[in-house]
């Protein structure tokens, strides 16, 4: 009975506290360009983005995928030529970018599933590196080691040469990225997501076709990282080697084990933080940001696995749950005036 | 008409020829030939290590055979994935209970019920809509004794309350075939009565295999029982020709002094 209640109170946010944590995420992407330098904030949109459609392969269905700088890279370049060649507001050339990645991420998708765990994260490494080479060659396309250069800010005749402005002009597009990110998650869809996360073979024995699964999250998860990497590409007038280059698919791993794994906006703080911070360091003029880095991921790994999200949830959870089981232990005493039952599990 | 003439005249559900599977020279199940009639319940019983769970692995697609074909209503399955079997009306549990240690009872069996509906593929909808789910997953629930439990993460469960559990989710997907890996192990006496009166009100409309040790819960259930040993079919027959046969008694109790 204690169970019971324990979980009842545990089953997730209170509304009032889900619907405050709302305003405020909200009222935060709204006024983040007031609170910094606008592209930074742009960065974190865009690299919140990013972390959120990893997570859903590596939070949501245990699929470390360490080779996303693919879709994000491939997207910034395919995002940037189709903003240069055709003369539509940048929304199309992000859209466009975006289709073309999650096409690039079908056939991908069907070859690495079939592997798992670390075997997975190689295989999808291995692809990452391919797209680099090919990046790196094609000189006519993606000019190189030059990278793509300027690719414009069209948006219906408005100029937004001014960061500030493009902010706002790009921020529904990431907002209803992760909007799409958080339906997946609760939805019927979601629910077997996280089957394939806890158990594969009994998910199977249920009749889902795991690998069939996995690979609509793929693809998924490479659609949403290409809306990332298009706008990215935008804000900065150009798409570099850097985009695709494994580096990157590293760094939205650790704001994900940072943040917090399957708590879906925990990666955007983990984003956050680390856009920041490599932003502190750079102007501080310290040549340390790989170094820094790397210390917060060992640091989180062996303090805290379950990310800065994914900590404060647990510890919320956990507080609640007293009180709520030290209430009913009191109601039950008062009721039967007799010693509480002894507690189980 | 007699017995013998129905039985003949109905094909049987499930039917494995020479089935094999050799792990690196090691055979497993070696040669068996099983036939389980519509309707029926059939037991597979036999020493430890006699290659059971590795039959129902072949059988359930868990495992590919090394040799040897296995039929379900007719159709060749060999060779089929797990999910494919599933779906056609095949469902199982686990010996060593295999579950979604995170999820809560409710949401394993509505897991099951929309994998049953193929309504999972709804990454556009609200995971809302899997509360119509809430009345038939609490009736399973109540059904194997876990009614009270439904909000509780699978992960706190006792081994016995598990066991229960893996039951709940091979019934939600309304089974033609029922193939259950040891349902009664680590359950109490009460758990045991009550988990054979649900096998043998949900018989009623399905065919059952299960693998058990329990010989009372064999005897009080199984039509028709196989003994396994060393991967081989030993003995086959009601449970009292097998409780009698004299290999079976050898290798349940060592060479008999004679």
């Amino acid at each position: 009975m204690i169970l019971t209640r324990l979980v009842k109170a545990t089953s997730g946010w209170s509304p009032v506290l889900r619907i405050g944590m709302l305003v405020v995420g909200l009222a935060l992407a709204l006024g983040l360009p007031w609170m910094m330098y606008p592209p930074i904030a742009l960065d974190i949109v865009a690299w919140g983005l990013f972390a959120v459609a990893l997570d859903l392969l590596l939070g949501y269905t245990g699929m470390l995928s360490f080779g996303h700088a693919a879709f994000w890279g491939s997207s910034a370049y395919a995002t940037g030529i189709i903003a240069k060649q055709v003369g539509l507001p940048f929304y199309f050339a992000v859209l466009g970018g975006a289709l073309v990645v999650a096409a690039l991420a079908l056939p991908i998708a069907m070859l690495c599933v079939r592997r798992s765990g670390i075997y997975f994260a190689m295989v999808t490494l291995a692809f990452a590196q391919m797209i680099y080479f090919i990046a790196n060659q094609w000189r006519a396309v993606t000019g190189g080691e030059n990278g793509l250069q300027g690719v414009p800010r069209r948006f219906f005749g408005v100029d937004l040469t001014d960061s500030f402005y493009f902010y706002y002009a790009a921020l529904p597009l990431l907002l209803l990225g992760l909007l799409g990110a958080w339906r997946v998650v609760h939805s019927p869809f979601g629910r077997v997501m996280v089957a394939i996360r806890e158990n594969q073979a009994r998910a199977r024995a249920l009749g889902y076709p795991v690998d069939r699964y996995k690979v609509q999250v793929f693809v998924l998860s490479a659609f949403l990282a290409g809306v990332a990497g298009g706008v990215y590409a935008v804000s900065h007038g150009f798409a570099s080697l850097q985009e695709v280059y494994w580096t990157t698919s590293g760094k939205v791993v650790v704001m994900n084990i940072l943040g917090g794994m399957g708590t879906l906006w925990g990666p955007v703080l983990g984003a956050a933080i680390i856009v920041q911070l490599e932003d502190y360091l750079a102007t501080a003029g310290i040549d340390a940001t790989n170094l820094v880095t790397g210390v917060i991921f060992v640091v989180t790994v062996l303090l805290f696995r379950r990310g800065i999200w994914g900590t404060v949830r647990y510890l919320v959870r956990s507080r609640t749950a007293t009180r709520h089981d030290s209430a009913a232990d009191e109601e039950d005493a008062e009721a039967e005036s007799r010693p509480a039952p002894a507690r189980q599990g | 008409m007699s017995a013998t003439a129905s039985q003949a005249g109905t094909n049987p559900v499930l039917r494995t020829s020479a089935l094999s599977k050799d792990f690196n020279g090691f055979l497993a199940v070696s040669d068996v030939d099983l036939s389980v009639a519509p309707g029926t319940v059939h037991a597979l019983v036999g020493p430890n290590g006699a290659g059971k769970t590795t039959l129902f692995n072949l059988l359930t697609g868990f495992l590919k055979p090394s040799s040897g074909t296995i039929t379900i209503e007719g159709r060749d399955v060999t060779g089929m994935r797990p999910e494919q079997i599933a779906q056609r009306g095949v469902a199982r549990s686990f010996q060593i209970a295999s579950l979604f240690e995170e999820l809560t009872l409710a949401e394993h069996v509505e897991l099951a019920l929309q994998g049953r509906d193929g309504t999972g593929y709804r990454f556009w909808r609200s995971d809302k809509r899997l509360r119509r789910y809430a009345a038939e997953a609490d009736g399973l629930l109540d059904q194997v004794g876990l009614g009270d439990m439904s909000g509780v993460p699978a992960g706190s469960l006792a081994y016995g309350q598990k066991r229960a559990l893996e039951l709940a989710l091979a019934l939600a997907l309304s089974p033609k075939l029922l193939l259950l890996d040891e349902p009664t192990a680590g359950m109490g006496v009460e758990d045991v009565a009550r988990t054979i009166e649900l096998i043998k009100r949900v018989r009623a409309d399905r065919t059952v295999v299960l693998v058990e040790h329990n010989m009372q819960v064999v005897g009080d259930l199984a039509d028709q029982v196989t003994v396994l040993q060393f991967g081989k079919v030993l003995a086959e027959g009601d449970y009292e020709q097998v409780r009698n046969d004299p290999d079976v008694i050898t290798a349940y109790l060592g060479e008999a002094v004679a």
